[in-house]
């Protein structure tokens, strides 16, 4: 079953640790973002499959943005 | 050839050498250890480096840099920090820096930002019973608040002898959150509750960021008139931000502005360290009941948000208890990581910074209600 990583919170994307085909473990930080100054990994959701990346570093994202969706 | 000899002992009397004593020295070290501090370990190097070298030059002999009427410094503390200006200044570029949505989305916040004054209390009657006056020990309490400003802002109305002393503190303190809040943290609550994520906040509509600062205004002047100066200007400032209507005034209240009155509050802060001043006993009590005002403020933090989770439906993370002590966004980060250690799909950073400004207001309705208290 497909899985969405979102943004917590309003935030810039630092750097993408994944790309579309690779295999992720649960927990595994797929993204790094920055939001007040604080750097945070963002983590799988549920091991898989990388499906889609929908962010790239640099980039400003809204709360509950998709980031990468896991299969 | 005696009058060229007078000549030469009038000239030496008037250097700073021949009025060395041993306490100015002391005070250069304490204040290039400051100044180390800010340069080297980038340690709130804004304040640490102008403060710092401000105690250095007040305590070169003969400068007269806080003599009455003519010194420079006396200038920059007289009309800079008596008459309160500078730190209504800071508070007014606060204001416009701080971004209440987290609170207003969840009101409920309000009470763990009053929850972590407990320690302000604690060291209020902690300071009382070993022998400072009832103004001494309310400027040694609001440490405890995290809160370099209202700190300041305090001790100048009740204290302002141990001005150098609680400012310091209070900013040494709040540059030492990373240090001192995790170990109360994990102390306090167990890996189960610092593992638990919350439900993300709703949005916060731009009616509803306009009307905070105005209501806070009304509720906070009204309740604590001695804070109006204070709640005022954060509450102005963050008005000019949220309306978005007058973006230059916003800028220069946030930058510009911040900048000037940070070097003078600086310099202002470091004058008042003077060697005679400072080199007491007093002043180490101060740094060690500071201590124990912000322990106790983080504990008191930690402990309103598990007694808070026996009523709520939906429990919160009692981590963002301990960012109720001020110290924005210090505070906020450290819960957030926390949380983040303990499960990493857990991010309370938003939910941390609820608390964590609440805290801001919570700290000034306690320096507005010593004031009116104990005030002169």
């Amino acid at each position: 079953m497909a899985a969405q990583v979102v943004a917590p919170m309003p935030g810039k994307i630092i750097e993408v640790n994944v790309k579309v085909g690779d295999q992720v473990k649960e927990d595994d930080p797929v993204v790094i973002m920055e939001a007040m100054k604080i750097e945070m990994p963002i983590v799988a959701v549920q091991g898989g499959k990388v499906a889609e990346v929908r962010c790239e570093p640099g980039q400003s994202v809204e709360s509950d943005a998709v980031l990468v969706i896991i299969e | 050839m005696d009058q060229l000899f007078d000549v030469y002992r009038n000239v030496m009397h008037q250097t700073g050498f021949w009025n060395l004593g041993w306490r100015e020295p002391v005070m250069w070290v304490i204040a290039l250890t400051f100044v180390y501090l800010g340069v080297r370990k980038n340690v709130e190097p804004l304040l640490l480096v102008p403060i710092g070298f401000g105690a250095l030059l007040v305590n070169l002999p003969m400068s007269g840099l806080m003599e009455a009427h003519h010194g420079l410094f006396w200038y920059f503390y007289h009309y800079g920090l008596q008459t309160e200006i500078v730190p209504s200044l800071i508070f007014l570029g606060l204001g416009a820096l701080t971004d209440f949505g987290p609170l207003i989305a969840n009101p409920k916040m309000l009470l763990l930002g009053a929850a972590a004054q407990f320690g302000v209390y604690v060291a209020l009657f902690g300071a009382l019973s070993v022998g400072f006056t009832p103004q001494e020990a309310c400027s040694i309490g609001i440490i405890g608040g995290a809160d370099g400003p209202t700190t300041i802002y305090t001790t100048v109305k009740l204290a302002p002898h141990l001005l150098g002393a609680t400012a310091l503190a209070a900013y040494s303190y709040m540059a030492m959150v990373p240090i001192i809040q995790p170990p109360l943290i994990r102390m306090m609550t167990t890996k189960d509750e610092r593992s638990r994520t919350m439900k993300q906040l709703r949005p916060v509509s731009k009616l509803e960021r306009i009307l905070f600062p105005i209501m806070v205004a009304l509720v906070v002047g009204l309740l604590v008139p001695a804070a109006a100066p204070l709640i005022g200007m954060l509450t102005i400032g963050n008005l000019f931000r949220e309306s978005g209507v007058v973006p230059r005034l916003t800028d220069v209240a946030q930058n510009a502005l911040m900048n000037i009155v940070t070097i003078f509050l600086g310099l202002g802060v470091g004058a008042t360290m003077d060697a005679h001043q400072f080199l007491r006993p007093k002043v180490i009590g101060v740094y060690v009941i500071g201590l124990f005002a912000f322990t106790f403020s983080t504990v008191g933090g930690l402990a309103f948000a598990k007694f808070l989770n026996l009523f709520l439906k939906d429990k919160i993370n009692p981590i963002i208890g301990a960012a109720g002590v001020s110290a924005v966004p210090m505070a906020a980060r450290v819960a957030h990581r926390e949380g983040q250690k303990a499960n990493p799909k857990n991010y309370l950073l938003m939910h941390a910074m609820g608390p964590n400004v609440a805290g801001v207001i919570g700290t000034i309705v306690a320096a507005g209600f010593f004031i009116a208290m104990v005030g002169r």
